[in-house]
């Protein structure tokens, strides 16, 4: 057998483990702009089909979460900066390279059209929430509606909006597409990490995106119909997860060694009871099943699925950060 | 102009004069440093060989650090020294991430610090703090675009690897056998 045993006087503090160098708010907000962008894709697609009407929750009232998380993902980004000071930078330039640079241009396109949007539909929002009888909330809608009337540019803008609503509504679909493909992209440009370095990654964590924004809608409707249908989608989506999964399995076990390697953190290694047990079967498999049981005619909550897409969509966000900078090339 | 480090690691002792050299010409905070020895003991006994490296950023030709940085902190400055420009840095952490050899590390004061070939030093034609101070004379530094240069020749003459060639950076560190 041949051995190769490395020592390295590097054993420095301040230096090692560089593996931790990103944790959960990078994982957080990569959950956050997938559970975004997916919640927008329904918004759009609903709304250019013509189906705002019929389908109120999905493209009048969930946006309004979107600007929200957005921001809280905006927030945890520069909470993980080391030198805060400069975020500006970000901003005066644009590399086509680098995805986080056209992550940090999507984010801020993508937030002042999720606040655009709800407030777009203000008057059908307060109907919303009238009929859902949270009359405190009233005092929002009506400071948003006074500064609509008293104000030349807000309402400038908010009529602008409306009037060129299907414009916004297209590039909205496509900056959410960017949004949800790029969280995964981010991670597969770095190819000293083998197990991020696969091209399937972006359309996984797309995937699996629009599957957490189908849940977040399917869990706050009240609308039996938009229920249904978010959860027949939300089987398509996690079968194609799944789907996608195994085949970057098999593409890494069918590449070099330090791919191998890589999948063997899944295969075997310390993620394969967290990965396969806890995330692919609670997280994609039971709500799937649960779903079809729903279909069924089994009296099932809609919660109960749609929090395990949730918080499965969160697991894996965490699971691939942190496995992701474990896999290294063997020096 | 392509600078570039051939390091003969038969002739090196691993004493870790390069390490300091370096972080005192560079000011490197205590706790951190830019370059490292690594011992690598390979074979089957009673078959066993030994050597050490000095390892440093490889200021590889195929950079993952400059094309994953989204500010353009992270550059290729003349002679293809990969620099930083703190004012442009935010702290991210995708050139750490993107590195290989895990070359690059975050400085006390939040931005990324890493080897910079000693460019202060170059440019006045001395050659890097690691480089000047070696005992042994193991570390070469030069132009390998100049055919007559030491380090051009060296290379020329003698089997050599560099680390990683699999990760596709096409490192500009050579270790000569």
């Amino acid at each position: 057998m041949e051995e190769n045993i490395l020592s390295t006087t590097r054993d420095i503090h301040g230096l090692y483990p560089h593996v931790h160098i990103w944790g959960y708010p990078i994982a957080i907000y990569l959950f956050i702009g997938g559970l975004a962008a997916g919640i927008l894709l329904f918004a759009t697609i609903y709304y250019l089909k013509g189906k705002a009407d019929e389908m109120p929750f999905t493209v009048k009232i969930a946006p309004i979460f979107t600007f929200g998380l957005v921001v809280i993902g905006l927030l945890l980004l520069v909470y993980d900066l080391h030198h805060k000071m400069y975020v500006w930078q970000l901003f005066l330039t644009f590399r086509i390279e680098s995805p986080m640079s056209w992550g940090a241009w999507t984010l801020v396109v993508v937030s002042i059209f999720s606040l655009l949007w709800p407030l777009s539909y203000i008057d059908d929002i307060e109907a919303y929430l009238h009929e859902r009888g949270w009359k405190r909330l009233d005092d929002i809608t009506k400071f948003i509606r006074n500064m609509e009337h008293k104000y030349v540019i807000p309402r400038f803008v908010i009529i602008t909006f409306r009037k060129y609503r299907t414009l916004a509504a297209y590039l909205m679909l496509f900056f959410s597409i960017i949004l949800g493909i790029y969280t995964g992209i981010l991670l597969s440009a770095f190819n000293a990490h083998p197990l991020w370095n696969n091209s399937i990654l972006g359309p996984l964590f797309l995937v699996s995106g629009v599957s957490t924004g189908s849940a977040f809608v399917m869990w706050l409707s009240n609308n039996k119909k938009e229920r249904q249908l978010m959860s027949t989608i939300d089987m398509a989506l996690i079968a194609v997860e799944i789907f996608f999964i195994i085949h970057m399995m098999m593409g890494m076990q069918a590449g070099p060694e330090a791919y191998k390697q890589a999948a063997h953190l899944f295969l075997g290694g310390e993620f394969t009871v967290i990965f396969w047990v806890v995330f692919v079967g609670f997280g994609l498999v039971l709500p799937f099943i649960l779903e079809v049981f729903e279909h069924r005619g089994f009296k099932i909550h809609p919660a109960l699925p749609a929090l395990l897409v949730l918080v499965g969509g969160l697991l894996f966000r965490i699971i691939m950060v942190q496995a992701g900078q474990i896999s290294e090339y063997p020096l | 102009m392509r600078y570039a480090m051939a390091i003969e690691v038969n002739k090196c002792v691993g004493c870790a004069d390069c390490v300091v050299a370096c972080q005192t010409e560079n000011n490197v905070p205590i706790g951190y440093s830019r370059d490292w020895i690594v011992e690598r003991v390979s074979g089957t006994y009673p078959d066993i060989f030994l050597h050490f490296e000095s390892q440093r950023c490889n200021h590889c030709e195929d950079t993952p650090c400059v094309r994953t940085c989204p500010t353009g902190a992270s550059f290729i400055d003349v002679g293809g020294i990969v620099k930083v420009t703190h004012d442009e840095c935010i702290g991210c952490g995708a050139c750490i991430e993107s590195c290989p050899y895990d070359a690059r590390y975050f400085h006390p004061d939040g931005y990324v610090d890493k080897c910079t070939f000693c460019d202060h030093r170059v440019k006045e034609g001395m050659d890097p703090a690691c480089v000047s101070v070696c005992p042994t004379y193991c570390m070469h530094f030069g132009d390998l675009d100049d055919p007559d240069s030491d380090i051009s020749k060296l290379l020329k003459k003698r089997e050599n690897f560099t680390l990683l060639p699999e990760a596709g950076t096409a490192p500009q560190i050579f270790y000569l056998k």
